[in-house]
């Protein structure tokens, strides 16, 4: 039941991105109402989906890189929920769509929704810095597709080319300013997280914590250099690429190593 | 009912000719006087044509009679530029005029009010009835629908609102922009005005000539500044538009960089409309300097026609679909409200024979 309703959340991310790809062959590429109703609707069915599976897990569902994923997938689409409309940035959905059926199609499709032998208790600290920094990755991913659209504005200002199938994308300075504040959101999130983490009550690997602490410190330089103006736009836009992939290798690596350690 | 047009256009005359036939105000009238039930008279600096219903045929020279200026013209010296389109082909073409399709640039939305207004005077002097009220109803109807449903419009054909264009897509709202116009030439007085008219309230003028700086600023709305003064200038604002005589280029990547120094977050867009160039075209390598010379912006336009060229098909469908759906009605209206023997006599003219 709970799978279905994942299927049915892609469908309607898969619905957007038709829905663009169909705009684009039109040339027509207008940010519309649609994208961010077909996103909304995947949304309430990934909600779903976790609360069924929170429910029968008894605690926060984030025990196996399965899981790990549709979270990831989740604070994506809630983060754009959040943002997209805020900001005038409702042809982020263009941009966030893909990324969402990315990472839940991979969770769908690949052999990683492992149950656990055993019942894992509840642990609220580690439920809370699991999933406040999965949020976090959230703002960071948001922050990567409002740097890859910046980049992309910036390359078609500079070249002259302005009649791409992106020729709608949004002003160069507001997708600054998005990406400015999905990476403090996402960086006070991430402190927070990390934070917590000393919490668990359970010994932290010491790779884990020295990577963890590598992304904080990349996603602190990027900010600091934006704040002290030392840093172009155009570099903190391609920053946040580097940041949100280093960050995404943490989390893949995290989540693997602990789904081989509960194996028997 | 015979429903046609008649008129000669940027197709098929020069502006010479549009000119001796150009009507005046009394068109309407007259046309009446030569046999039209209705007439409406259509004037715009590219075209010049007149929509007409009528029981009888009315020719072309009879038309064309009542729009000449000088009644003295030969008659063969005026009928050769003009078309004439009748029923179906008549209603095809006001759509396509209407939507902007037929225009000199593609896509452009004056003629739109510039038939409205027509229109509004026809129907005001009585000279436009139930015929024509239908008719460019209809027509406007058509134009929203292509403007809507596809990217006629789409972006900017002219040099000034290129530029205004480019700006907002740098910095979105203009309203908080500081512009510098060097050089006080027609064309960055014609940029400058866009600009304001999308929001820019501070504008400075910066001319060798200061008198001219002063006037400039005076018809924009903005402030003269001294021409020895402008690279200081340079740190403040975030539009730069130059068009000075100068020979040598004014700004350089040198003289650019301590200016940048301060700015790093702020981008500047430079828009270089002098020939020859006032600005070095290596300034465009510099972060967060955008650079456009008037090559580079008549380009953009260009970019801009062509994707609206691209459009025409979509445009073109929605036409095709209307004029049917609008030949249907009327004759649908026919059926319901003329007697049999007048349906006889009205499926004998070429208005329902057509299916119009």
């Amino acid at each position: 039941m709970d799978r279905q309703l994942l299927i049915v959340s892609t469908l309607c991310f898969l619905a957007a991105i038709g829905r663009t790809i169909i705009s684009l062959r039109a040339g027509i590429f207008r940010p519309g109402q649609f994208n961010f109703l077909a996103i909304g609707l995947g949304f309430i069915f990934q909600t779903a989906f976790l609360s069924i599976r929170g429910h029968a897990l008894g605690r926060c569902p984030l025990t196996n890189l399965f899981e790990v994923f549709i979270f990831l997938a989740w604070s994506v689409a809630l983060i754009y929920m959040l943002v997209g409309p805020a900001y005038r940035l409702s042809l982020m959905g263009a941009f966030t769509a893909p990324l969402v059926v990315l990472l839940q199609g991979f969770a769908l499709i690949a052999p990683i929704d492992i149950r656990h032998p055993v019942k894992l208790p509840a642990n609220p600290w580690l439920e809370f810095h699991a999933s406040i920094s999965l949020v976090a990755y959230g703002a960071f991913a948001l922050a990567c597709i409002a740097g890859v659209m910046y980049l992309v504005q910036e390359r078609q200002l500079k070249t002259h080319q302005l009649h791409s199938i992106f020729s709608h994308l949004p002003p160069l300075t507001d997708l600054f300013a998005a990406i400015t504040r999905l990476l403090w959101w996402g960086f006070a999130l991430y402190t927070l997280g990390l934070a917590s983490g000393f919490f668990v009550g359970q010994p932290l690997p010491y790779v884990q914590v020295v990577c963890a602490f590598g992304v904080w410190l990349l996603y602190a330089v990027i900010l600091q250099g934006r704040h002290l103006r030392r840093l172009a736009p155009k570099h903190v836009a391609a920053l946040c690429i580097v940041g949100f992939s280093a960050a995404l290798a943490l989390l893949w690596g995290i989540t693997f190593t602990a789904q081989m350690q509960s194996l028997p | 009912m015979n429903l046609f047009c008649v008129g000669l256009s940027h197709h098929t005359a020069d502006v010479e000719t549009r000119e001796r036939f150009a009507g005046h105000a009394e068109t309407d009238g007259i046309l009446r006087g030569a046999g039209c039930t209705e007439a409406l008279l259509l004037t715009t600096c590219n075209r010049v044509e007149v929509y007409a219903a009528s029981e009888k045929r009315v020719s072309t020279d009879e038309i064309a009679r009542c729009l000449v200026r000088n009644i003295e013209n030969d008659r063969s010296e005026y009928a050769p530029p003009f078309y004439r389109y009748e029923d179906e082909k008549c209603v095809q073409h006001l759509f396509c005029v209407a939507s902007g399709l037929d225009s000199m640039v593609v896509g452009e939305s004056e003629i739109l009010g510039q038939a409205k207004k027509a229109y509004e005077s026809a129907r005001k002097s009585g000279a436009a009835g139930p015929w024509l009220h239908r008719l460019f109803q209809r027509a406007f109807r058509v134009a929203k629908q292509v403007r809507t449903h596809t990217e006629i419009t789409r972006g900017s054909v002219s040099v000034g609102s290129v530029a205004v264009d480019l700006a907002q897509r740098i910095f979105g709202q203009l309203s908080s922009c500081k512009v510098l116009v060097l050089g006080a030439g027609e064309t960055s007085e014609r940029t400058a005005r866009a600009l304001v008219s999308r929001g820019v309230t501070d504008l400075r003028v910066s001319n060798r000539s200061s008198d001219r700086a002063q006037e400039l600023a005076r018809l924009v709305g903005g402030r003269a500044v001294r021409f020895d003064e402008w690279p200081q200038q340079c740190r403040e604002i975030d539009i730069l538009i130059t068009s000075t005589s100068s020979e040598t280029p004014l700004l350089t990547p040198k003289m650019l960089a301590p200016m940048l120094r301060n700015r790093v977050d702020r981008p500047l867009f430079i828009i270089d409309i002098a020939v020859p160039r006032d600005v070095e075209p290596s300034v465009n390598e510099m972060h967060g300097v955008y650079l456009y010379d008037i090559d580079s912006l008549q380009s953009v336009a260009e970019q801009s026609l062509a994707l609206r060229r691209q459009q025409i098909t979509a445009a073109e469908a929605i036409i095709t679909e209307h004029v049917a759906d609008f030949g249907k009605s009327i004759s649908d209206k026919l059926n319901c409200k003329a007697p049999s023997a007048e349906r006889r006599a009205l499926g004998e003219t070429p208005l329902h024979t057509s299916e119009l």
